[in-house]
C-alpha cells in the first residue's frame, strides 16, 4: 500500500491494561516522514502510556507498532533509540556538569584508543549545532545554559543519534515566547530533513501553529486525527473533554474599584533583578503581570511573598507597612503565594491530600502544638469538595494528576483566609478541563473580593482573566494597561520595549 | 494483588515475626519472658538512639555524632554520680543538658552554614570524642552511687527500668511524630524543603529542633549506659550511631527524608537484638552476625526503594 510507504512509523490496535484499567483501547495511529504530527488529549487521555510503549518501557498487551516496515516487538529503550526513535523530555535528563558537547555525546564518546577525544567531540557538536542553526557554544557547561538552550542540546542529541521519530513531551512549557519562536524554526529545520514529530502539548495556539495534523485521545481511545486546518478551537476542545466548554473567558464587566487598595508595592527593588516597581489592586481586583520569560515578573512575585530578599522599596497591606518579610509574615498579613513549580516549590508528595491543604493553617488548627484533627479533616474536607479536587483526602499528593494537585495547592492558600493571592503560572501543564476550573476558580476569588495577582506566560490567560495588566520589561514596570487596552499587539508592544 | 500491598507496607513486620518463628525452631529458650526481657533491655539504648536519629532522617538529615555523644554524657554524668556527692538528679539533668547542647550546635551549624548534615556531624563526632577524652583524663570514671545505677539496673515491678524508660520516650516520640504541628513539620521538611518552605513553615526551627531531639535522646542513651555499666567510659558508644541509623533504616525510614515512623524503628531496633539474640541461642559466633545484620541492612533498603518504585 503507497500509505504503508509514507509512514515511517504505523501504530495498529495498540491495547494496553493496568490492574484492569484499559489504559489504552485499540490505538492506531500513523506518522509520515517529515510531519509534525500533535498528540493531543487531557491527563489520563493515554498520551503517556502511548510514548512509553513507543520509546519501550513498557510493552504492549496486544497491537503492533510497525517502524519502517518493520515490526517491533518487547524492544528495550536502547534498541529504539538506535532504530531512531528519541524522546525530548519535559524534565530534562542530563549532566549539569559536563559542557553540551559532551552530554550529547554521552555513552558514545570519540576516543583515540583510550583517551578522549575531546576537540573532536566540540568539533561534531559545533556541526551539529550550525546544522540547527544554534547560537550558542557547545563547550559551556549544561548548568550555564537555559531551559530552552538545554532543550536544544536534547534535539541535538536525538540528531546525533540519527533520530527519525522526535517524541516532544509538553517542549514549550518552560520557554518564553522568544524561545517558542527559535523551538519552532529548528521544529520546522527538523521535517525539512524528513524527521517526523510527534508533538505532545496542552497548549491549542501552539498546535494550530505547528502541527500538520492533530490526533486526539480520550480515556485510552482514539477519537480523530485529522489535518490541523479541519480542526478549529471549539471542535478540538470538545473532541479532547467529550463535551462542549462555552466561555472560556466569559465577558467580565468592567471592573470598578471602590474604596482603598488592600494591597500596594512602591519603589519595589531588587539589584540586577528588577526596580521601581510601583502598583496598587484593589479587593476584587484580577490584577496580571505579563513579560517575557525573564523580565522579572516572578522575581517580583518571591520577593513579595519573602521568599527571596529585595534591597528597596515596602509593601502595603490594608495601609499597613509590612515589616518582615518571610513566607511566614507574607500569610500572616493574608498574603499568599503559589509557584509556578509545582514539583520542587509546591507540594509535599508523600503528604495526603489533607495534610497538604492544612499545612500553612496550623496555627488555625492546632491548639498547644497538638493538631486537632477532627478540624483538620473537616476543613480540608470542605476544601476537596469546593474546588472539585478528583481525590480521596487520604491520597497521598505524589499520585494525584497535575491538575489535581494544583487545586490542592489553591486549597492550601484560600485555607489561610488570603486577601491577596498570587498565582505563578497556575496552569502550566495541567489540561483543558482542569485549566477552565482554574480559570472559573479565579473568578469565584475575585467575586469573593480577593485581590489576585495572576503571572502567566499564556496571553490569552492574562487578556482574558485581568482587570488590569503590568507589563514588566527587564526588571521594570514599562506600563500598566487597563483593561479595555489589554490585547496580545499592546503586551508583546511593551513586553520587548 | 492486595495481600501483595500487604506485605510490603507491613513487610517489616512480616520479616520480624519470621525471624521469630525460626529461631524459636532452633532455640528452646527463645521464647522465654526470661529472654525476652534481656532482649528488650540490650535494644534500649540503640533504640532510643534510633527513636533520635528518625527525627533527624525523616527532615533529610543525619546524626552521625550519637555514640560520640553517649560518651560525653556518660563520664559527665558519672563525674557528678559518685555517691555523697550530687543528689542523683544532678547527673541526670547535666547529662541530657549536655545531649541538649550538643544537638543544638549540630543544628546550629546545619542550619547557618548549609553544610551537608553528614560532614556537620562527622565534625561534631571528633569533636565530641575528644571532649569526652578530655573531660575523663582518658581514663573510665567508677564508684557510681546505687541510685545513679539503678537507672541502668534496677527493676521496677519486675521491670527492668530501661525497659520503662524505653517505652515512655517511645510513647512520647509517637505522639511527637503523629500527633502534633512539631511532626507535620518534620515530615513536610523531608519531604519537600522548599515547599515546606513557601508553606510557611520555619525549616531552619524545624531542623534545629530535630538535632536537639537526637542531642537529647543521645543524653539519655548515655546516662543509661553509664548506670547500667556502673562506669563512665570515654570510649563507649563507638559505632552506635551506626547501629541507630541501622535501626531506622532497617524500620522503613527513607534517608531521602519524608519518610519514616517511631513503631518502625522500634521493630527495627528490636529486629537487630532479636537477631543477635537468636544467632547467641544458636551458638553462632559475632563475626558471623555481623555478616548476617549487613546482610539484613542492605535487604530492608532493597525492598524499600523496590515499593517505592512500585509506587
Amino acid at each position: 500500500m503507497p500509505e504503508n510507504q509514507i509512514n515511517i512509523l504505523k501504530v495498529t490496535n495498540l491495547s494496553k491494561s493496568f490492574g484492569g484499567i484499559k489504559a489504552l483501547d485499540n490505538i492506531s495511529f500513523g506518522l509520515e516522514k517529515g510531519e509534525v504530527h500533535a498528540l493531543m488529549g487531557e491527563n489520563g487521555a493515554g498520551k503517556s502510556t502511548f510514548m512509553k510503549i513507543l520509546m519501550g518501557l513498557i510493552q504492549s498487551d496486544s497491537g503492533e507498532v510497525i517502524f519502517e516496515g518493520e515490526k517491533l516487538a518487547k524492544t528495550s529503550v536502547n534498541e529504539m533509540l538506535k532504530k531512531g526513535i528519541s524522546m525530548i523530555h519535559q524534565e530534562m535528563l542530563n549532566v549539569p556538569e559536563l559542557t553540551a558537547a559532551q552530554n550529547i555525546f554521552l555513552g558514545q564518546e570519540t576516543k583515540n584508543n583510550f583517551w578522549l577525544n575531546e576537540s573532536k567531540t566540540n568539533n561534531k557538536a559545533k556541526q551539529l549545532f550550525d546544522a540547527l542553526e544554534l547560537s550558542f557554544k557547545p563547550t559551556l557547561k549544561i548548568k550555564h545554559l537555559s531551559i530552552a538552550e538545554q532543550q536544544m542540546v536534547e534535539i541535538a542529541k536525538a540528531i546525533s543519534n540519527d533520530a527519525k521519530v522526535i517524541i516532544m513531551d509538553e517542549p514549550t512549557s518552560a520557554l518564553s515566547e522568544i524561545e517558542v519562536a527559535t523551538l519552532f524554526k529548528i521544529i520546522n529545520k527538523l521535517k525539512s530533513i524528513g524527521v517526523a514529530i510527534i508533538y505532545i502539548s496542552h497548549k491549542l495556539e501552539e498546535v494550530f501553529t505547528i502541527a500538520d495534523r492533530i490526533t486526539v485521545l480520550r480515556d485510552g481511545t482514539h477519537i480523530t486525527t485529522q489535518k490541523t486546518e479541519d480542526f478549529n478551537r471549539n471542535n478540538l476542545i470538545m473532541s479532547m473533554v467529550g463535551r462542549e466548554i462555552k466561555d472560556l473567558f466569559s465577558e467580565n464587566e468592567v471592573f470598578i474599584k471602590s474604596g482603598e487598595p488592600i494591597f500596594s508595592v512602591n519603589n519595589f527593588t531588587k539589584r540586577g533583578k528588577f526596580s521601581d516597581i510601583n502598583f496598587e489592586i484593589w479587593p476584587g481586583e484580577v490584577f496580571g503581570f505579563a513579560g517575557l520569560m525573564g523580565a522579572g515578573r516572578t522575581e517580583i512575585a518571591r520577593a513579595i511573598f519573602g521568599l527571596d530578599t529585595f534591597d528597596a522599596g515596602e509593601i502595603k497591606i490594608n495601609g499597613e507597612k509590612v515589616s518582615k518579610h518571610s513566607p511566614q509574615e507574607a500569610i500572616k498579613n493574608n498574603i499568599v503565594y503559589i509557584s509556578e513549580d509545582r514539583k520542587t516549590e509546591g507540594f509535599i508528595p508523600e503528604l495526603t491530600v489533607n495534610e497538604n491543604i492544612s499545612l500553612s493553617s496550623m496555627a488555625n488548627i492546632s491548639k498547644n502544638g497538638f493538631i486537632q484533627k477532627g478540624k483538620e479533616a473537616e476543613q480540608s474536607n470542605k476544601m476537596v469538595i469546593d474546588l472539585k479536587i478528583k481525590a480521596t483526602s487520604h491520597q497521598k499528593l505524589k499520585n494525584l494528576s497535575g491538575g489535581n494537585q494544583q487545586k490542592v495547592l489553591i486549597g492550601k492558600a484560600l485555607l489561610t483566609n488570603p486577601k491577596v493571592i498570587i498565582l505563578d503560572e497556575p496552569t502550566r501543564g495541567i489540561d483543558v478541563a482542569a485549566k477552565f476550573e482554574i480559570y472559573r476558580l479565579i473568578k469565584e476569588l475575585k467575586a469573593k473580593g480577593l485581590a489576585v495577582i495572576l503571572l502567566s506566560s499564556e496571553l490569552p490567560e492574562i487578556i482574558g482573566l485581568c482587570d488590569r495588566v503590568m507589563v514588566i520589561s527587564k526588571g521594570k514596570n514599562t506600563i500598566i494597561l487597563p483593561k479595555k487596552e489589554v490585547n496580545q499587539e499592546k503586551i508583546m508592544h511593551y513586553a520587548v520595549s | 494483588m492486595r495481600l501483595v500491598n500487604y506485605l510490603r507496607e507491613y513487610g517489616i513486620f512480616f520479616a520480624f515475626f519470621l525471624i521469630c518463628l525460626v529461631i524459636s525452631i532452633f532455640s528452646s529458650q527463645f521464647l522465654t519472658v526470661a529472654n525476652w526481657t534481656i532482649i528488650f533491655t540490650q535494644v534500649s539504648i540503640n533504640a532510643l538512639l534510633a527513636f533520635g536519629v528518625t527525627f533527624v532522617i525523616i527532615t533529610g538529615g543525619i546524626d552521625l555524632s550519637l555514640g560520640s555523644m553517649v560518651a560525653v554524657v556518660g563520664v559527665l554524668a558519672a563525674i557528678m554520680a559518685h555517691p555523697g556527692d550530687y543528689p542523683v538528679i544532678v547527673p541526670i539533668v547535666i547529662g541530657l543538658f549536655a545531649g541538649v547542647i550538643m544537638g543544638a550546635f549540630n543544628g546550629f551549624v546545619v542550619t547557618k552554614s548549609k553544610i551537608a548534615p553528614f560532614i556537620v556531624t562527622l565534625g561534631t563526632m571528633t569533636i565530641a570524642r575528644g571532649l569526652a577524652l578530655i573531660i575523663s583524663k582518658g581514663r573510665p570514671i567508677s564508684n557510681l552511687s546505687d541510685s545513679f545505677n539503678f537507672i541502668g539496673g534496677g527493676v521496677v515491678l519486675g521491670i527492668p527500668f530501661p525497659i520503662i524508660i524505653l517505652i515512655f520516650v517511645f510513647i512520647i516520640c509517637v505522639i511527637l511524630l503523629n500527633k502534633t504541628v512539631l511532626g507535620r513539620y518534620i515530615y513536610a521538611v523531608g519531604g519537600n524543603e522548599l515547599a515546606a518552605i513557601a508553606s510557611g513553615v520555619n525549616v531552619n526551627k524545624i531542623k534545629m529542633t530535630v538535632y536537639i531531639i537526637s542531642g537529647l535522646l543521645a543524653g539519655l542513651a548515655g546516662i543509661l549506659l553509664t548506670a547500667r555499666v556502673t562506669t563512665g567510659q570515654p570510649n563507649a558508644g563507638a559505632g552506635f550511631e551506626l547501629d541507630a541509623i541501622a535501626a531506622a533504616v532497617i524500620g522503613g525510614t527513607s534517608t531521602k527524608g519524608g519518610i519514616g515512623t517511631i513503631g518502625g524503628t522500634f521493630l527495627g531496633a528490636l529486629l537487630i537484638g532479636v537477631i543477635n539474640n537468636g544467632l547467641d541461642l544458636m551458638n553462632v559466633t559475632s563475626y558471623y552476625q555481623q555478616v548476617v545484620m549487613g546482610i539484613i541492612i542492605i535487604g530492608a533498603v532493597v525492598l524499600d526503594s523496590w515499593n517505592q518504585r512500585k509506587e
